[in-house]
């Protein structure tokens, strides 16, 4: 038999469909059951962030919360970070496999195009991975709450805090899609309101890119005191690797890691990635709960990687849901995603992972954040302990103003 | 400050000797292809694999059994050639009678396979590999800060493309090789044990690919996903230059690289997207490539 060539075509666009989720008769649902579906990069340079190590932090959730008289089913899956995949499993998880809520989703684009799906089928759905602050802001729907970081909160942190240490001019060097732009412009943001000037940015490519040296030459070219690294992943490790080897950060050129994850510090190595400061929301060496958690859910993570502040936020989140679920009665609960996200945002959060927190009306999840300055290798005591704690912000200041960010939820 | 189009010239030129540096890996990997498409007729997908595990090859090396960079230069094509050699025995030798499309899909598998492997063992964000100590350290050109190992990479790069197109052109191997390539019954009637031949230039191919693995792996950080990002643009690289085609091969990677490198100056965004643009071109007003023959 030959194939023909429209033959081979179908089934090679047939190819990633396959992959991304084999297909499940729908079936009926345990009316004691709620079911939680965790959508995020699983093949991709997203992976170590959230990946497989989210699924374990929300079944850790599910054996912290202890039996309340209802089931919990956990199903998983990989957008690659396209949007029109994520969208289209989001609904067929939603309409054919029963999930109520789908947490997660890394890559502000799928997160954008999920938060609407979620909001279209009136379930919930509990931002982790993704960046873009436009969540809570033009995007935000009743449906949405965003768990753990977002870009108002980097550029507020790293980016203030590289300016007040004198570094008033800046190139960024942005990751060309939904995240990046918005991390762009909300560092532009306080670069400029703390008297800094922003000398220009370069696009690049995503994903796919992985020589920056092009784009860091034309960022030094600028003149420009500090660069800020508006993408993230394996585009944020690259980057850093590659300026260090061109001998930016030797002629005194500051590097601004916008968004930096444990797990990027780990694969660069503390020899490259000393004195860098970075901002996050958790640190499995920050206190004694912080410190239990992980040592809960550590056997559970996938190649001996150490929870990151992403796939914390997913236990933190599946955690606060289920408490919300055992209160409201399941089939209170599973009936409208915006009267459970509702009841979610009255009800206070407590967890090991962030300790006590709440959620505002935008859906925005309030928890302290910290700046960090990566340790010298001579500093560092073990295995995964690269952070210095320089600065905690409050969760009042933390985040953008509630007025500020235009969520239509938000009465005026 | 001299400016040429209203860029900066050192800035210019500066991109100028990246673009080669990025075209030194296109050619690399694409010369491999090309190897192994003429003689094999076999398309072969798993180069971007094969490439990455060169990569992992010299960081098992280094980390498992202290063997510095030069050692792994010498042993990860060796290694990573063997398993070619097996792959070829063991599976691809049966597809030879069929269409090529099945000598794509299954490479195509085994390179989801080999790199599903490697994520589920290592994650994704990669492992740290240092540039060796003998190639520390920059050049300032004047117009621009030139780190050592990136030259390296490009005289290593050149000296491969070299010698592997004198071998194949240039000597009685070759000469066999290019026998076998156009009537392979006649050339075993000579005697020449073809079956062991395709297998050893599959083997060789795949070498060349983890010879670039091992070049890159100081360079971006060492992850499972490395080879994916660079196997469709050398696919591109080796539609331009002509399927099969050595000569066009290495002058398409290196010739792209620069255009891709003056893109990310002039239009970043579509930075990643030239490549394309111009096969499409190519294959329009030249369906066999810049260097094939119709």
């Amino acid at each position: 038999m030959a194939i023909d060539r429209r033959t081979f075509l179908t089934g090679a666009a047939a190819v990633p469909a396959l992959g991304m989720s084999p297909w499940r008769p729908a079936r009926a649902q345990g009316a004691n059951s709620v079911k939680i579906g965790v959508l995020n990069d699983m093949s991709g340079l997203y992976r170590d962030i959230g990946g497989p190590g989210s699924v374990a932090c929300v079944r850790q959730a599910i054996q912290d919360l202890g039996s309340k008289g209802f089931n919990v089913e956990v199903i998983f899956g990989d957008h690659q970070n396209k949007p029109d995949v994520g969208a289209n499993l989001a609904r067929q998880w939603f309409d054919q496999d029963g999930v109520d809520v789908i947490i997660d989703v890394p890559t502000s684009s799928v997160a954008l195009a999920v938060s609407n799906v979620a909001r279209e089928k009136d379930k919930i759905f509990l931002a982790s991975g993704p960046a873009t602050s436009d969540l809570t802001g033009s995007a935000c729907t009743p449906n949405t709450i965003h768990w753990t970081y977002d870009t108002w909160m980097l550029a507020n942190s790293t980016g203030g805090a590289m300016v007040k240490a004198g570094g008033d001019t800046w190139f960024f060097v942005t990751a060309d899609y939904a995240f990046g732009h918005a991390l762009e412009r909300d560092t532009t943001e306080f670069v400029k309101r703390a008297g800094g000037r922003v000398l220009g940015s370069v696009r690049t490519p995503f994903p796919g890119t992985s020589d920056f040296s092009a784009f860091l030459l034309q960022a030094q070219a600028s003149r420009a005191k500090v660069i800020g690294l508006a993408n993230a992943g394996g585009d944020t490790i690259n980057s850093i690797k590659q300026a260090a080897e061109f001998g930016l950060t030797r002629r005194g050129i500051k590097l601004a890691g916008l968004l930096m994850f444990i797990s990027d510090v780990h694969s660069l190595g503390l020899q490259t990635a000393q004195g860098l400061v970075c901002t996050e929301s958790f640190y499995w060496d920050l206190n004694d709960r912080t410190r239990a958690f992980t040592q809960r859910v550590l056997p559970k993570m996938p190649s001996e990687l150490r929870p990151g502040m992403v796939q914390a936020g997913c236990y933190s989140a599946a955690l606060h849901y289920l408490k919300v679920v055992a209160d409201m009665g399941v089939q209170q609960a599973k009936k409208s995603g915006a009267a459970t996200v509702a009841r979610m945002k009255a009800m206070p959060t407590e967890d090991d992972a962030f300790g006590a927190g709440s959620i505002r009306e935008d859906g925005r999840k309030l928890h302290p954040v910290y700046l960090f300055e990566v340790k010298k290798p001579e500093e560092s005591k073990g295995a995964w302990d690269y952070y210095k704690l320089l600065v905690t912000t409050p969760p009042d200041q933390a985040f953008r103003p509630l007025k500020e960010g235009g969520c239509s939820l938000v009465r005026s | 400050m001299d400016e040429i189009f209203g860029i900066p010239a050192p800035l210019l030129f500066g991109q100028l000797l990246l673009g080669l540096i990025n075209g030194a890996f296109y050619a690399m990997l694409s010369l491999g292809l090309a190897v192994i498409f003429g003689l094999l007729n076999i398309i072969n997908f798993a180069h971007g694999a094969q490439f990455m595990m060169g990569a992992f090859a010299a960081w098992m090396l280094l980390e498992w059994a202290g063997l510095g960079y030069w050692w792994a230069l010498l042993l990860a094509p060796i290694i990573v050639g063997f398993t070619g050699v097996v792959m070829e025995r063991l599976m691809i030798s049966r597809l030879y009678k069929l269409d090529h499309l099945y000598g794509l899909l299954l490479t195509f598998g085994l390179a989801l396979i080999i790199e599903g492997i490697f994520r589920n063992e290592f994650g994704s964000s990669g492992m740290p590999y240092r540039i060796p100590p003998e190639l520390a350290g920059a050049w300032d050109l004047g117009f621009m800060f030139l780190p050592v190992y990136r030259g390296w990479v490009v005289i290593a790069a050149l000296i491969l493309c070299l010698a592997t197109w004198l071998l194949i052109e240039k000597t009685r191997l070759g000469a066999y090789l290019r026998a076998a390539t156009e009537n392979a019954a006649l050339v075993q009637a000579f005697g020449v044990n073809v079956p062991r031949m395709v297998t050893l230039t599959y083997g060789a191919g795949v070498a060349l690919a983890a010879i670039g693995g091992v070049l890159a792996a100081p360079i971006y950080s060492v992850n499972p996903q490395m080879g994916t990002n660079l196997i469709i643009v050398v696919f591109a690289v080796v539609v331009i230059g002509g399927m099969g085609s050595i000569l066009g091969s290495i002058v398409t990677g290196f010739g792209l690289g620069i255009v891709e490198g003056l893109t990310k100056v002039f239009w970043p965004e579509a930075s990643a997207t030239v490549i394309f643009v111009i096969m499409a071109i190519v294959l329009l007003a030249r369906p066999a490539g810049l260097f094939g023959r119709a």
